[in-house]
């Protein structure tokens, strides 16, 4: 409990600056900050809202993990993006090309985003363990290439045939290849969504972070992966192949990457096609979320949770003649004082933890001298 | 002789005869989470003078230098620069007042040419123009002062050594140091070269300027250095002004002390088993250009209940001989465990074989700081039971072996939910050490054991040893300490340049002895007496 205390302190800190931030900015743009956040309150506070903000949240939370695998490691994988639109794509079009049973093809255009999302991460993988290059260069370029090469396919090989329509999309997925809503089995349970539909990724997102926990902290190679990350030169004395996590890591994020689109493409019935309409930045929101999140499995729910909750609360501010903008600027100097208080944090709670260790150690052991000196010097 | 007082003031130089000092510093403290790196230095230089600071690895001989450089700022103590006191909060400062540092790694721009390696951040002309052709006569002209030949066209990356060193030097002439601080710049140099740098370290002290180097190679600070200071576990244990008085064996005891408690071994326990056998075994070096050898054609045997030590100055092939056991680096030759070869293993695979493994640098290779002490107890174990089964780790399994290490090994802690970086450094080691003896070793290769550890935590650390040899364990044993080196091992051998060059008996030497042996000197000098031991090289 007093952890959980603890862990809480700096985002809370950052919380309150960032509504400080954002009521100095509605004043002077000569709006009462009030008002401004009793409507985003009522915004947001409706079970309706609540289930609009979490299936907000999914595809955030699936970007986010897909990035917190890399920096768990140290390696910035700002090529989530590219690797999930491509990845969206393909699956998006590969789904059209298969006729099978509901659960199979699901399954199926899962597969597929998966194995795209991981094959374009792997170009920067293997570049970065054969070649030396910087994983931050060659995937912020490739989400370049990604963006122009989902133009052409989009253009000519995965458009919809016989279209009438000048817009470039994919052909529409069959009803088959739809991941079921959560309303009957939240209704069930007695709560009333109003006209709100729960879309059924939630369950994976939900899978995803227990998968992710597991994998992290109870598998060796999740102890291998955050060794490295720690300290790659023990990693290596303890026999741990340093190129090897590199290629596995990125590989890996990639794959994760690839769902980021699922959620869209199969749990939201306005797209089940990829399209112009299409979400196309999630992956550098995942970078946010992953910081926010510090890379944990519950961490990084949370921030996707207030991420889509501060979009959802002033989206209709507009309405009202008060700027919109205010929740990027909500969300900008939360991430950026997060991420001070949490540098701070680290650092005093580094420095109590050695002062109170050596106090214990020359507390409970009276004998040897020369230990308690250094103790108390090392302190 | 061997053990002053902690710190002797410089008292007969007087401040109205003797000139003011280029750099003086007092009772420099630098501490570092779990080291105390210098606990109370004192250093005094004469101007035009050429300085050699020595210490074994890890005496806290760097932590000075970069104090005085101003990479990093002391925690107590003054430093004075020619009379005046100064504070350095970066190395900006200490170039403004004209010191000047080479470091031993060298920090030049590989595809860049001399001139404008020697150029950079200081360019000749105006925000527009370079002006090259300034900048090549100053540095010919520096250069011919010196004796400090370059190309100033060349390619840094077709460079020499030896070239490079001078192009480093030159780099910080150009800047107008007149207080140069060179460390280990002989470490990388063949002998014809050291003789060259100290020629050119002569030039430059005739002219006025003042010359500190650091080194632990006796034989070349007594011929090359006008005055001496000796630093020992962080601390100055001697400052001398005339070298003349002192010889290598005197120095050598300086510089090791001997006030330690005296590691010694009861009878022996040695069995004519062979356990460890390295045959034949090299490892090229891959940094630089050529094919030098740093580990040439070694061969030992190690048995079981034995300790065979390895003696020899830092960077003589040690290090390089450790990592190819342990998998590290490749290597040429064969490496046996109990009658099985290894050379195809990956690292796991051998310390799943039995091969303990102590790193030389805990705090680097032995220990994720930012882990949890239980965490720790797995690394290079997580691969196979008991810390792990399948593709998952066994934590109630990890946590029990936390406990068990700690408890056999003295390890003070609060617990094994603290993070590795809140023990001091004994205890760190203590943990390293623990972890490697619980996993059941046959052979155990220990680098540097007790390196920067306390006493009280050194004493336990030979106490485990002596008693797992006597359990039968085969121990190679690299140390610097020559105590403990002499102590603990049933045999010594010496290496230098990569080769094994004698083999000891270590009831019948002592640490001064053995001292000339790791220099070479005692090679060159007189073939090793018949009861001494016999050079197999």
């Amino acid at each position: 409990m007093k952890r959980l205390g603890r862990a809480l302190v700096a985002p809370a800190t950052a919380a309150g600056v960032a509504i400080l931030i954002s009521a100095l900015a509605l004043l002077l743009s000569g709006n009462s900050p009030l008002r401004a956040f009793a409507e985003m309150w009522d915004n947001i506070s409706s079970a309706e809202s609540i289930v609009l903000i979490i299936n907000r949240a999914v595809p955030y939370y699936i970007a986010g993990v897909a990035v917190a695998v890399g920096f768990k490691m140290n390696l910035f994988n700002i090529g989530a993006n590219g690797q999930y639109i491509l990845a969206a794509l393909v699956a998006a079009w590969a789904g059209t090309q298969v006729s099978l049973p509901a659960p199979l093809h699901v399954t199926f255009i899962l597969v597929v985003a998966v194995f795209v999302g991981a094959a374009w991460a792997s170009i920067t993988a293997i570049l970065k363990v054969t070649r030396n290059v910087n994983e931050v260069i060659s995937s912020i370029m490739l989400n370049f290439i990604a963006t122009g090469l989902v133009a052409f396919l989009l253009a000519e090989p995965f458009r919809e045939p016989d279209s009438a329509s000048l817009i470039a999309q994919t052909e529409k997925l069959a009803a088959s290849a739809t991941i079921p809503q959560l309303n009957r089995l939240i209704e069930w349970t007695g709560v009333d969504l109003g006209n709100a539909n729960l879309y059924g990724f939630l369950i994976f997102a939900i899978a995803l972070g227990i998968g992710y926990h597991l994998l992290l902290n109870r598998s060796r190679f999740g102890y291998e992966l955050r060794l490295t990350g720690i300290n790659p030169d023990a990693a290596r004395a303890a026999g741990v192949n340093p190129n090897a996590m590199i290629l596995k890591t990125i590989i890996l994020s990639g794959a994760i990457a690839g769902l980021i689109g699922m959620h869209s493409l199969l749990a939201d019935p306005q797209f089940h096609r990829y399209g112009d309409q299409f979400p196309r930045n999630l992956g550098f929101t995942g970078i946010a979320l992953a910081l926010l999140g510090r890379n944990s499995p519950v961490g990084v729910a949370l921030a996707a949770l207030i991420w889509a909750m501060i979009e959802r609360g002033t989206q209709p501010l507009s309405l009202l003649g008060i700027p919109q903008e205010i929740g990027v600027i909500m969300q900008g100097s939360f991430l950026l004082s997060a991420i001070i208080a949490y540098e701070v944090v680290r650092r005093r709670n580094e420095a109590r933890t050695t002062a109170e260790a050596a106090r214990l150690i020359t507390q409970n052991t009276d004998a040897d001298s020369n230990e308690t000196v250094e103790a108390q010097v090392t302190r | 002789m061997d053990h002053h007082p902690p710190s002797p003031s410089p008292g007969q130089v007087d401040d109205t005869s003797a000139p003011t000092p280029a750099i003086e510093l007092r009772n420099i403290v630098k501490r570092f989470p779990g080291v105390v790196a210098n606990d109370g230095v004192n250093l005094t230089v004469r101007p035009g003078t050429i300085h050699a600071i020595v210490g074994e690895n890890g005496a806290g001989k760097s932590t000075l230098m970069k104090t005085l450089y101003g990479a990093h700022q002391p925690d107590e103590g003054t430093i004075r620069v020619n009379g005046r006191e100064r504070v350095f909060r970066s190395p900006r400062d200490a170039i403004d007042d004209g010191i000047g540092m080479v470091f031993q790694h060298f920090m030049l721009a590989r595809n860049f040419t001399v001139w404008e390696n020697i150029v950079l951040g200081q360019e000749p002309g105006n925000a527009l123009r370079l002006d090259i052709g300034t900048a090549r006569r100053r540095i010919s002209e520096l250069g011919q002062a010196y004796g400090l030949t370059v190309r100033p066209d060349a390619l840094i990356s077709d460079l020499g050594v030896g070239e490079k060193q001078r192009c480093e030097i030159l780099k910080v002439l150009y800047r107008g140091a007149n207080i140069l601080i060179l460390d280990e710049p002989t470490a990388v140099l063949v002998p014809q070269e050291v003789d060259e740098l100290f020629a050119s370290l002569r030039e430059l002290t005739a002219a006025g300027s003042t010359v500190i180097f650091i080194s632990h190679k006796l034989d070349e600070v007594l011929r090359h250095a006008d005055a001496i200071t000796v630093i020992r576990a962080g601390r100055t244990v001697t400052e001398i002004d005339d070298p003349a008085t002192v010889n290598a064996r005197q120095l050598a005891e300086m510089m090791v002390g001997s006030e330690l408690p005296i590691p010694e071994l009861r009878e022996s326990t040695v069995t004519d088993e062979v356990v460890l056998d390295i045959a034949v075994l090299s490892v090229v070096d891959t940094d630089e250009f050529t094919d030098r050898r740093i580990v040439d054609s070694v061969s030992i045997e190690v048995h079981r209940g034995e300790i065979v030590g390895i003696a020899g100055v830092e960077g003589n092939g040690q290090s390089e001989l450790v990592s190819a056991i342990m998998g590290l680096v490749a290597s040429t030759g064969t490496i046996t465990v109990a009658g099985e070869a290894i050379d195809e293993l990956s690292t796991l695979e051998r310390k799943a074989l039995g091969i303990g493994h102590i790193p030389e640098d805990r705090q680097q290779d032995g220990l994720a700081l930012a882990f949890e002490l239980w965490e720790n107890i797995m690394l290079g174990h997580h691969r196979r039971p008991p810390m792990s089964s399948g593709i998952w780790i066994d934590r109630n399994r990890a946590r029990q072996r936390a406990t068990e290490v700690v408890e056999r090994f003295d390890v003070r802690t609060p617990g094994i939910d603290v993070p590795a970086f809140a023990l001091s450094g004994g205890n760190q080691q203590k943990l390293v050490v623990g972890r490697e003896m619980t996993a059941e070793p046959q052979v155990l290769v220990a680098s540097h054991p007790t390196r920067g550890v306390d006493v009280g935590a050194q004493a336990v650390i030979w106490d485990i040893l002596r008693d797992a040899r006597h359990h039968g364990l085969a121990t190679l044993l690299v140390s610097a300490d020559l105590e403990e080196l002499i102590g603990l091992s049933d045999r010594l051998l010496v290496m230098l340049r990569g080769r094994i060059v004698a083999e000891l008996n270590p009831r019948e030497i002592t640490p001064s002895s053995l001292g000339s042996y790791m220099t070479g000197a005692a090679l060159a000098t007189a073939p090793p007496a018949p009861d001494t031991g016999e050079a197999t090289s």
